[in-house]
């Protein structure tokens, strides 16, 4: 196996995606944030937001609205058992409310292996904007692919 | 709701108070993947994990990098928080108890705000960091 160079650049269909408070919930649930800003729209709005705020990291959980979900992958012509994420960042200028629609935009801007071809790093960033097209975050992620050929010869 | 520490009160070295998470449980892996709308099933479905040569499913780096984020609000308020990020640097497996901890590492200005920087990182029973990161938050 053995990753296509050529596929760094490549710009993905920017998509749209609403912040619901229901996502926001179990997204709660499963992480044990328990804090009301999460949930309640009152107690954000007296801490000083503009409505139920989404978590840090419920940023990478909007990028699962995408309608070419798993676009990278279908690109790579890699089967998803053989990802894992070996970096995540996050870049933030605004926070993101229940009742914004996110506009996302992924890129790829770098691919390369170590260890011989053995495994293979994909690099990706990502833009948010609001509805009004104001800047809310940046994101840049690396995925590692492991090469199921490795190995063998 | 959590208020933030002043700026010319930390320091260089300061520790966040550790947060220790209950252990990761298959149930809260299945949240998870519904909460995040990430549906790799090698989080889920044990088959799945061992056709791709893994003993058992494992968590998710971003369950274990929203603790980052736990851990970093619950010293200052979100809106403060300017950046976060991380390298996976183990597999968090079913069971293993994960200590999420951070450290202040700089202070400094830019763009007219004052900004403190964080080591945070998760680590499992065994002593192994799972997640090595870093967050950048404003103080006044």
């Amino acid at each position: 196996m053995e990753l296509d160079k050529k596929l760094i650049g490549h710009e993905f269909a920017p998509f749209t995606a609403a912040v619901e408070a229901g996502k926001i919930k179990l997204f709660c649930k499963a992480i044990g944030e328990e804090d009301p800003i999460y949930s309640d729209e009152v107690a954000a709005k007296a801490a000083g937001y503009r409505g139920i705020t989404a978590p840090l990291t419920f940023l990478r959980a909007l990028q699962a609205d995408d309608p070419n979900k798993g676009g990278l992958l279908r690109l790579l012509n890699v089967d998803i058992g053989l990802i894992l994420h070996g970096e995540q960042h996050f870049e933030y200028y605004a926070p993101v409310v229940v009742g914004d629609v996110v506009t996302c935009q992924e890129k790829v801007v770098d691919i390369y292996d170590k260890k011989g071809g053995a495994l293979w790093f994909v690099v990706q960033e990502m833009e948010m904007k609001d509805q009004a097209g104001k800047l809310l975050a940046k994101g840049r992620g690396v995925t590692v692919v492991r090469n199921p050929d490795a190995g063998k010869k | 709701m959590t208020t933030a520490p002043k700026f010319a009160d930390v320091k260089v070295g300061d520790e966040l108070k550790p947060l220790v998470l209950p252990p990761i449980s298959r149930h809260q892996l299945a949240l998870y993947c519904g909460g995040s709308g990430d549906h790799n099933p090698i989080h889920v479905d044990i088959d799945f994990a061992k056709k791709f040569g893994f003993k058992d499913v494992f968590a998710h780096g971003m369950l274990s990098m929203a603790f980052l984020g736990r851990l970093v609000t619950s010293w200052v308020p979100q809106k403060q928080v300017r950046g976060l990020g991380t390298r996976f640097t183990s597999i968090t497996w079913v069971g293993d108890v994960i200590t999420v901890s951070g450290k202040v590492t700089g202070k400094r200005e830019k763009d007219g705000e004052r900004l403190v920087d964080l080591e945070v990182k998760c680590t499992n029973q065994n002593g192994q960091d799972t997640l090595q990161g870093s967050a950048t938050v404003a103080l006044n």
